[in-house]
């Protein structure tokens, strides 16, 4: 009986009764939620234009391999007056390095030495710019390159240093004519003679603006021995079984070299670690940033919606003092009279926030298609807007629907 | 709003049975309207008990005052206070929202019956500014039987209907107290008055006279009496 006697009327004729409300008054009801309209739309497009951003520079990274883990010398000793030397002068690293990290690093699922020249290649009367990059066959999905044409080279041609390569898209369209296979050709790099085995898969410019199909690949033997004549290696790509073990790759592969350079606790690495996971969380926190920033910008006007709904509220419930005085009379609780302002309000914000979620959608794809901006709608800012909107209403509302709960049902009564 | 306290009512006392047709008189200042505002359930006596159907309303809270006036009393009032832009039938439906017991369909089928016991059945869906003052007022009515109340309270029903609508008023409000309800009607027009079975007088907050009306008139009587010359 007490439980029965707290029931509020029910909450379909809440609805009803509010939407009746709001159709009562078409125009000041769309105005009010213009406010919302405008705030949610905003919201859920600066986030898509933030997160489309964010997303396209997370994609040109993840072209150069997302997972990769690069390892190059470092000086940690200097000489004569103090003087470091650049990383280029160096040689600590060693193809045995590469090996014992192929053979125990855990957290890598393959490793390839790396030494590169720059030179000029040529093919009968053209000839081009370019730099070789000696690599083992594991480079590739190091890189997660993919052929389009031929074969890769094998470890049995890194064995026997084989004059063979595989060519980047520029290359092959600065030393070739159009239509022209490259396939079997041999082209000479810095005199020494090599056949074109394969053409590599175009993966364009990376995010600093380079051409990473400005490239030629042969075993790191070939390019050690017959082009720089060095035994050493300049560097070690590598790959982390995933994007989140890159920092536990890092640990282990310094742990790795330094026992295998035999470093004392003291000491230096003589050689440093890099992932790009580094790289990707670095450039897409400064992002991540932008989005945050124009967000809260969009959060702003749905304050300001709000406001713009508890104004509204006040201004109604004081126009309808006379009809919340006759409800009262009539059996009306405080509570009833509270329920019903407050539906009506949160009613408003949230027919304005899906209008709103509509005019986000429309406005995303519509910068996306004229201003050509890459855009992604995230679930999580329509969810998030929407959430936003209906805490509004409930908000900017409930302080107008209390006044009215409040009314003493005699003077609102007589109210003119 | 002075500090000075005005006792509007002083030593009233009288009971109303239920089936009877009372009308409270009494010139502006009698206190008429604090005895309403207190028979009604909307105000509390600050000295003094008024017991509604048993039930001391002294002591009830702010909503259970709310559950008492949904349940036992009907309100007609003098403006009539139907929901502009609402229909006859949702005007009617208002009290059954806030009585939780009444599901949807039958709320409707109670309206719609409410409307017809006061000859309105064929205007259900009507606006109120597409009806007349007196059909309104029906409304009105309709409003106040809707939940069956013990009582229904009129506050100057009439005051602002012509002589012929407020006939066919008191008329309604006498065939309904025939079917056994109980009407208190507050006025201050004397031949409104003569429609009741009892009239209480008040002046400065006083009973001064608390009669049987030895012969009630009965409203249709009047209604026909009244000459029909104004046709037009």
């Amino acid at each position: 009986m007490m439980i029965i006697k707290y029931i509020p009327m029910n909450v379909l004729n809440l609805l009803q009764l509010a939407w009746r409300a709001l159709l009562r008054n078409k125009l000041r009801a769309f105005l009010t939620m213009l406010g919302i309209i405008i705030g949610v739309g905003a919201v859920i497009t600066m986030v898509a234009i933030g997160e489309g951003s964010k997303q396209s520079i997370r994609s040109q990274l993840s072209s150069m391999g997302s997972n990769m883990v690069t390892i190059r010398p470092s000086s940690n000793q200097t000489v004569g007056g103090g003087a470091r030397l650049g990383a280029s002068g160096l040689q600590t690293l060693k193809v045995t390095d590469a090996e014992l990290l192929k053979k125990q690093a855990t957290y890598l699922t393959a490793v390839s030495p790396a030494v590169s020249a720059n030179g000029q290649v040529i093919n009968s009367a053209k000839n081009w710019p370019t730099s070789i990059q000696g690599v083992s066959p594991e480079y590739l999905s190091i890189r997660d390159w993919k052929l389009k044409d031929g074969i890769s080279f094998s470890d049995e041609d890194v064995k026997t240093s084989s004059k063979v390569c595989l060519l980047g898209q520029t290359v092959v369209d600065n030393i070739f004519d159009p239509g022209e296979d490259p396939i079997g050709k041999t082209i000479r790099f810095d005199k020494i003679p090599l056949k074109v085995i394969g053409v590599l898969e175009e993966k364009g410019e990376n995010t600093f603006g380079q051409d990473q199909d400005d490239i030629i690949l042969a075993p790191y033997t070939t390019v050690q021995k017959r082009i720089l004549a060095i035994d050493f290696i300049q560097t070690i790509y590598a790959s982390a079984i995933d994007e989140n073990s890159s920092a536990l790759a890092t640990a282990e592969v310094t742990t790795l070299l330094r026992k295998a350079h035999k470093l004392q606790s003291g000491e230096d690495d003589d050689f440093t670690v890099r992932t790009q996971a580094e790289l990707i969380s670095t450039i897409s926190s400064t992002s991540e940033l932008l989005t945050v920033l124009l967000a809260a910008i969009a959060g702003i006007s749905l304050v300001v919606g709000g406001i713009g709904i508890m104004n509204i509220m006040y201004v109604s419930v004081t126009e309808r003092t006379k009809e919340i005085g006759l409800r009262m009379s009539i059996g009306a609780r405080g509570l009833d009279i509270l329920l019903q302002f407050l539906v009506e309000a949160i009613l408003i914000s949230i027919t304005g926030g899906i209008i709103g979620v509509a005019f986000g959608l429309t406005a995303s794809k519509l910068v996306s298609i004229f201003l050509s901006w890459p855009t992604l709608v995230s679930q999580s800012s329509i969810v998030l807007s929407f959430a936003v909107c209906a805490i509004t209403g409930v908000f900017f509302g409930y302080y107008p629907a209390q006044k009215a709960s409040r009314l003493d049902p005699i003077e609102a009564l007589r109210y003119e | 709003m002075g500090s000075e306290t005005v006792r509007a009512l002083k030593g009233v006392s009288f009971s109303v049975e239920a089936g009877e047709f009372v009308t409270i008189m009494g010139s502006s200042g009698s206190g008429k309207t604090t005895m309403l505002n207190i028979l009604g359930c909307l105000d509390q006596p600050s000295d003094g008990d008024y017991l509604l159907d048993g039930v001391n309303v002294k002591q009830l809270s702010r909503n259970e005052l709310a559950r008492l006036r949904n349940r036992k009393i009907g309100f007609v009032f003098q403006s009539y206070n139907l929901l502009a832009r609402t229909s006859a039938l949702e005007n009617t439906e208002l009290p059954l929202l806030y009585n939780p017991g009444v599901s949807g369909k039958e709320r409707q089928s109670r309206a719609v019956k409410a409307l017809e016991a006061v000859k309105l059945g064929d205007r259900l869906h009507h606006l109120p500014n597409q009806l007349s003052g007196g059909q309104q007022q029906r409304v009105a009515i309709a409003r106040a039987l809707v939940n069956e109340p013990i009582m229904i309270l009129a506050d100057e029903a009439t005051g602002n209907l012509d002589t012929r609508t407020s006939y066919e008023i008191m008329a309604l409000l006498q065939e309904l107290n025939q079917q056994g309800k109980t009407i208190v009607f507050v006025t201050h027009e004397p031949d409104i008055a003569a429609f009741s079975s009892r009239t209480v007088t008040l002046k400065d907050g006083k009973v001064v006279k608390d009669m049987k009306n030895p012969a009630v008139k009965s409203a249709k009587d009047a209604l026909a009496a009244l000459p029909v010359n104004d046709d037009y």
